[in-house]
């Protein structure tokens, strides 16, 4: 048959660069000059935009019906589905690593700070994007009180969801982490958080995609390099995946 | 003279390796949410307005599916790609090659003109060293001003951390998943351009066709003055 031919034929020129290409990813070269294009697509944007550049915000008939949940969107273990019954009342988040006053706060004492509420999108890597209002204190609010050192040089976000044998976790240099708009978000279009958007808090991080935004957060580290942590990529998915440590593109 | 400047022809395979490499993973991005959607959202398949196959993986790079892979390359092509038609465009309009070779007189917008293009060309072989033709100034304008300009701006619209320096480009294209959508279709475009053109250069000569870009050829005359 012709047709398969043609097929066949277009399959075996079309897999000449294909096969290139799978081949090469996996010298070094080629993961350095991966590495080299993510830092000249971070310093492009930061020179292009001010630090504290906002992302756009909108009116509350512009959000969308729903904010999708993706990854982990229940935990099973008994001790969070108890937490989940009883409203979170016993949930605490750790501020701590390099700081000189680490805190370990309730869900009441975050709500008892000075809150942000932002409609905001969410831009999923997989390529949707859905847009809700999140409401919760600065994550600069929460450092500042911690008395984050000056040898930290990345926030971590710890997390209670366990992905493929594996704890959550993401992390964010100081220029995001001091970002007006990153914020710890305790709440979705006016709702507690829901179990699939992260309950009860998840981190907002909004000049970069979705994967950075950690969900069930029960931790924020200030560290000087992920050299101890896990696979010392920064984040579950670049560990696992060797995903992009800077999701801004 | 030359028929291809040195800075075209090295354009020319710059530009045409970073598109395969562009759209082969590319192929790969698209197949981790393969719904399209207009406007500022959209996550749930039942509101796109297109929901497009699975590429096999001998369409993709990498040849199986990995995102955090296809966006490493997506993301390193793209700054060849970028960067080469800035400075293609910057060298046509200096050294006069768009005024002379790609620029379009009223002439060239008559349909005669079209007719008569089209005419020369259904017979294969070889069709002299002239300047293009209208059919030709017309299509490659549209490629170099609209097609791949239209990639990078696109493309950049639906990136998080560009969106913040300009936000009235996502504006412009009517919201990110409709910038998203249109990166979309103009790629698929530029696909159908690539195949033609790579039918015309087998159609008309490609030994020829394809060492004139590499070794720049001989402009015969100077039919454009």
């Amino acid at each position: 048959m012709p047709d398969l031919k043609r097929r066949s034929l277009l399959a075996g020129l079309a897999a000449m660069p294909a096969a290139a290409c799978t081949e090469l990813a996996e010298t070094k070269p080629a993961g350095d000059l991966f590495d080299a294009a993510e830092d000249w697509h971070r310093t492009a944007h930061r020179r292009l935009a001010a630090r504290q550049a906002l992302a756009p915000e909108y009116a509350p008939d512009e959000r969308s019906p729903d904010v999708k949940g993706n990854g982990t969107v229940s935990i099973e273990t008994p001790e969070y589905q108890e937490q989940l019954a009883k409203g979170f009342a016993d949930w605490r988040l750790a501020v701590r690593g390099l700081v000189d006053n680490p805190l370990s706060l309730s869900l009441a004492d975050l709500k008892a700070l000075p809150q942000r509420t932002q409609i905001t999108r969410h831009d999923c890597v997989e390529g949707w994007s859905a847009i809700g209002e999140w409401k919760g204190p600065l994550l600069s609010d929460l450092l500042d009180r911690a008395r984050v050192s000056e040898k930290a040089n990345f926030i971590v976000f710890r997390c209670a969801d366990v992905l493929y044998n594996r704890d959550y976790y993401e992390s964010v240099d100081m220029v995001d982490a001091y970002h007006p708009q990153t914020i710890i978000a305790h709440e979705l279009n006016g709702e507690p958080l829901p179990e699939k958007n992260g309950a009860p808090l998840r981190v907002r991080i909004e000049r970069q995609l979705g994967y950075k935004h950690a969900k069930y957060l029960t931790a924020i580290e200030a560290v000087a390099s992920f050299d101890d942590l896990y696979g010392g990529k920064g984040g579950f998915w670049e560990d696992i995946g060797d995903y992009q440590w800077y999701a801004g593109i | 003279m030359k028929r291809h400047a040195l800075s075209t022809r090295l354009w020319h395979w710059i530009n045409a390796l970073a598109f395969v490499v562009l759209f082969m993973s590319g192929l790969n991005i698209s197949n981790a949410h393969r719904a399209l959607y207009w406007g500022d959202y959209g996550y749930d398949m039942s509101e796109a307005w297109l929901i497009v196959a699975r590429f096999p993986s001998w369409m993709t790079i990498p040849q199986r599916y990995d995102l955090a892979e296809a966006r490493d390359w997506h993301n390193l092509s793209a700054w060849a790609f970028a960067l080469g038609l800035l400075v293609m465009w910057a060298t046509s309009l200096l050294n006069r090659h768009f005024a002379r070779d790609i620029a379009t007189s009223l002439e060239d917008w008559r349909p005669d003109a079209w007719k008569a293009a089209i005419k020369e060309h259904t017979r294969p072989g070889d069709h002299g060293d002239r300047s293009y033709n209208a059919v030709q100034k017309i299509t490659y304008g549209l490629v170099l001003g609209i097609g791949l300009p239209m990639m990078i701006a696109t493309g950049l619209a639906i990136s998080p951390g560009f969106e913040v320096a300009a936000p009235w480009l996502v504006d412009a294209f009517g919201g990110r998943q409709s910038a998203r959508s249109l990166h979309f279709i103009c790629a698929w475009g530029l696909a159908g351009f690539v195949a033609l053109h790579l039918f015309m250069v087998l159609w008309s000569g490609p030994v020829k066709q394809i060492g004139r870009m590499i070794t720049g050829g001989r402009r015969e005359g100077d039919t454009n003055a």
